[in-house]
């Protein structure tokens, strides 16, 4: 064990030093051969400048290239092609997908999932943030519904599994839910295999999971709307409650957009809270983990596993083009 | 007039301190429940809740007397004497010697038999055993028993899980992938956003805006292919597919973007006055982001590393992807998602491993967590 960990220190201390002799090597001899003394002085300077940038880039490409944009070009490939990827099938895959039960329902609760967890999280984040920043300990508060950020889904899944423990009805339970339920005298449920519900019981654990961004970037944004604005609206007598909807909320749109979007790229990511609680069972499948079940799947299908992919990137395509179109209009600001 | 609105004040501020509280609550314990459970002992952990963790619980047990071996003649009658219960806290409440009614009889009383034989058990588990006649038993008779049973929490489940289901083991493995995984994407990173941030080549906009675009791109997209290519990279050289070498580079790739975004923000931010000025005084590009720009920036690369060292420590799908199973690589959160199926019901073994794979995220998080805020803050709010 010791000697893993030396082994990775080690790859430590290699991937830097390999990067640093890189970085210093092959700027040392850009210098070198086109020196800054002798007669080309102006044209080698000139060539210099040219050079440079993309010896500063060039590592950063080469690993994107590699671990980015040649595998969704290859994944795109790869839905045109049979289970192993060597025979042409058209749009077979396509066809197949379609008529899929599997990949249907997992659509479905992709889409129920897409509504449900970033509207709660905004919402819940809206209120703390809003909440905390007036009382004396809201630091405190903010700090502890910001910690599940810290937990591993899996990690996040073992904790609610525990809340959702089912016992029968004539023992002590030992899941808060059902004890908590059972206290009004309801009957205990195993919630994690209630039909359609179950899935809202997952949703929970990633609501819990992100509310803390939400209001981590609400608060900051919060205490970025002038204080004479929200003094003025007091002053024409807005009530708390006015001066929320009408005055914070259009304040800070842009910012609830931006943290409203990057849930949804989380929520359309999510695999491993499904996977840990029921692994798509009681039709609780989404498109991450149907992804990952049919490119293992009896020997592996890469063709339908890169259905499902490409599935999850073209509902993150229009995030990505706001995205950009946002980016383009800061830097024409700036 | 002057009264009312103190008075109405007060009350909002109360609903906002229960607001809050109740939302507090809701959120932390769960985290309690799992962070409590992992103490208690095992048996009183699968019977009761965990806010039961500090009262004194009823246990139903039993336990077995002497056998007429033990037995010693006392003034003609026939006697054998012990405990029944193992040296603890355990108190006897009630008796008997079937399970049905074990209420029967109360601790201190005694109990006739049918060979009339007279039965007496202590609360604290001593029984005095009487017979006029010989005992001939061969295998001591079992005694049904309720007992109090006060509260206990140990360290036994960590012990366990760190020795027997190999825990510790991940918990080496997962750190030999964090470590290389959240330091080397740092430095490829700040050299391509100091790139884009200050120096001047054609497509500077283009390439930018593609990793803008990457920043999102999910990462279920690259595994197919990248799993092909390691396998082929694997058989030709005739080495594992599944290295820490291939998970490194894989999440130094899966890193870059949200790092150049980032770096490439914050440096951009910069006053251009000192870059511009180092630049008159005659200062090379590799010298202004090696002597004055990194120094600056070292509030956003603290936001990164903690960043990437969440999000590798806390990685489950890539580390499925690109590690195998064995003792030597499976890392935390993989073992975590195999305990719960096949320990799925030994919630002392469940929780004390989820807390060993939470604890040190936790740690990190509560010391770095202004950088980690900040970091959040530039990287979205734009």
């Amino acid at each position: 064990m010791l000697e893993q960990l030396l082994n990775a220190l080690l790859a430590v201390f290699l991937g830097v030093g390999a990067c640093t002799l890189y970085y210093v090597g092959s700027n040392f001899l850009l210098d070198q051969v086109f020196a800054d003394s002798g007669e080309n002085s102006v044209r080698n300077s000139r060539q210099r400048a040219a050079i440079r940038p993309w010896l500063f880039l060039a590592p950063a490409l080469l690993i994107l290239s590699i671990y980015l944009v040649y595998p969704v070009l290859e994944t795109l490939r790869l839905s045109f092609y049979n289970f192993g990827g060597f025979e042409f099938v058209g749009l077979k895959n396509y066809i197949w997908a379609t008529k899929n039960p599997e990949f249907l329902q997992a659509i479905g609760n992709n889409f129920m999932w897409l509504i449900v967890v970033p509207t709660l999280s905004v919402a819940f984040g809206l209120a703390v943030a809003v909440l905390a920043d007036k009382l004396w300990w809201g630091t405190i508060a903010k700090s502890l519904i910001f910690m599940p950020m810290a937990i591993s889904f899996v990690g996040a899944s073992v904790i609610w599994k525990f809340v959702y423990d089912y016992r029968g009805p004539d023992t002590d339970q030992i899941g808060s839910l059902n004890a908590f339920v059972m206290m009004f005298g309801f009957e205990p449920q195993a919630w994690i295999t209630l039909p359609f519900w179950n899935n809202f019981f997952l949703m929970v654990i990633l609501v819990w999971i992100q509310t803390g961004f939400a209001m981590v970037i609400f608060s900051a944004a919060l205490r970025g709307i002038p204080e004479a604005t929200l003094e003025a609206a007091r002053i024409d007598g807005a009530g708390e409650i006015q001066l929320f909807f009408k005055i914070m909320i259009p304040q800070i749109m842009g910012t609830i957009m931006v943290v409203w979007t990057t849930i949804t790229i989380i929520v359309l990511k999510v695999f491993d809270i499904v996977l840990a609680m029921t692994n798509g069972q009681w039709n609780t499948d989404v498109l991450a983990n149907l992804m990952f079940d049919w490119m293992f799947r009896g020997g592996g299908d890469s063709g339908r596993g890169s259905i499902v992919a490409l599935m999850i990137l073209m509902a993150v395509i229009p995030i990505m083009f706001w995205n950009i179109r946002n980016f383009r209009k800061e830097e024409e600001a700036r | 007039m002057t009264f009312r609105k103190p008075q109405h004040l007060t009350l909002g501020r109360l609903f906002n301190h229960l607001a809050l509280l109740v939302l507090v609550l809701l959120w932390i314990l769960p985290t309690i429940g799992l962070l409590v459970s992992s103490f208690r002992d095992k048996d009183q952990l699968a019977y009761s809740g965990w806010w039961t963790a500090l009262t004194t619980s009823e246990q139903n047990d039993w336990g077995r007397t002497g056998k007429a071996e033990d037995q010693i003649e006392k003034s003609g009658n026939y006697v054998i004497s012990g405990t029944i219960l193992e040296p603890g806290e355990k108190t006897i409440l009630t008796f008997n010697t079937n399970f049905w009614n074990l209420s029967a009889y109360k601790s201190g009383e005694t109990m006739i038999l049918k060979d009339d034989s007279h039965f007496t058990l202590q609360a604290d588990g001593k029984y005095e055993w009487v017979s006029q006649k010989p005992f001939t038993h061969k295998r001591g008779k079992r005694i049904f028993y309720v007992a109090n049973v006060p509260p206990s929490f140990s360290l036994d489940n960590y012990r366990e899980v760190l020795s027997s289901e190999n825990v510790g083991q991940s918990f080496v493995n997962t750190f030999t992938v964090t470590i290389p995984a959240t330091i080397i994407p740092i430095m490829i990173a700040a050299f391509a956003a100091y790139a884009f941030a200050w120096m001047e080549f054609p497509g500077r906009q283009f390439l930018f805006v593609c990793v803008v675009g990457l920043l999102v791109v999910p990462l279920q997209m690259s595994l197919i292919p990248l799993l092909t290519m390691y396998n082929k990279i694997g058989t030709f050289f005739g080495t594992e597919a599944k290295s820490y070498l291939g998970i490194w580079l894989a999440h130094t790739g899966f890193g870059l973007p949200l790092a150049i975004y980032l770096l490439r923000n914050y440096m951009g931010s910069l006053p251009r006055d000192i870059i511009e000025s180092a630049r008159i005084d005659g200062a090379s590009h590799f010298q202004i982001f090696t002597r004055l720009v990194l120094p600056l920036s070292i509030p956003a690369l603290a936001s990164f590393c903690i960043f990437q060292f969440l999000w590798v420590w806390n990685d489950l799908l890539v580390a499925l992807v690109f590690l195998g199973k064995q003792d030597n690589q499976i890392v935390l959160t993989s073992k975590l998602r195999e305990l719960l199926g096949s320990r799925g019901d030994n919630w002392e073994i469940l929780t004390s491993s989820a807390f060993i794979s939470i604890v040190v995220p936790l740690l990190v998080f509560f010391a770095l967590q202004r950088y980690f805020v900040r970091g959040l803050v530039t990287g979205s709010v734009k």
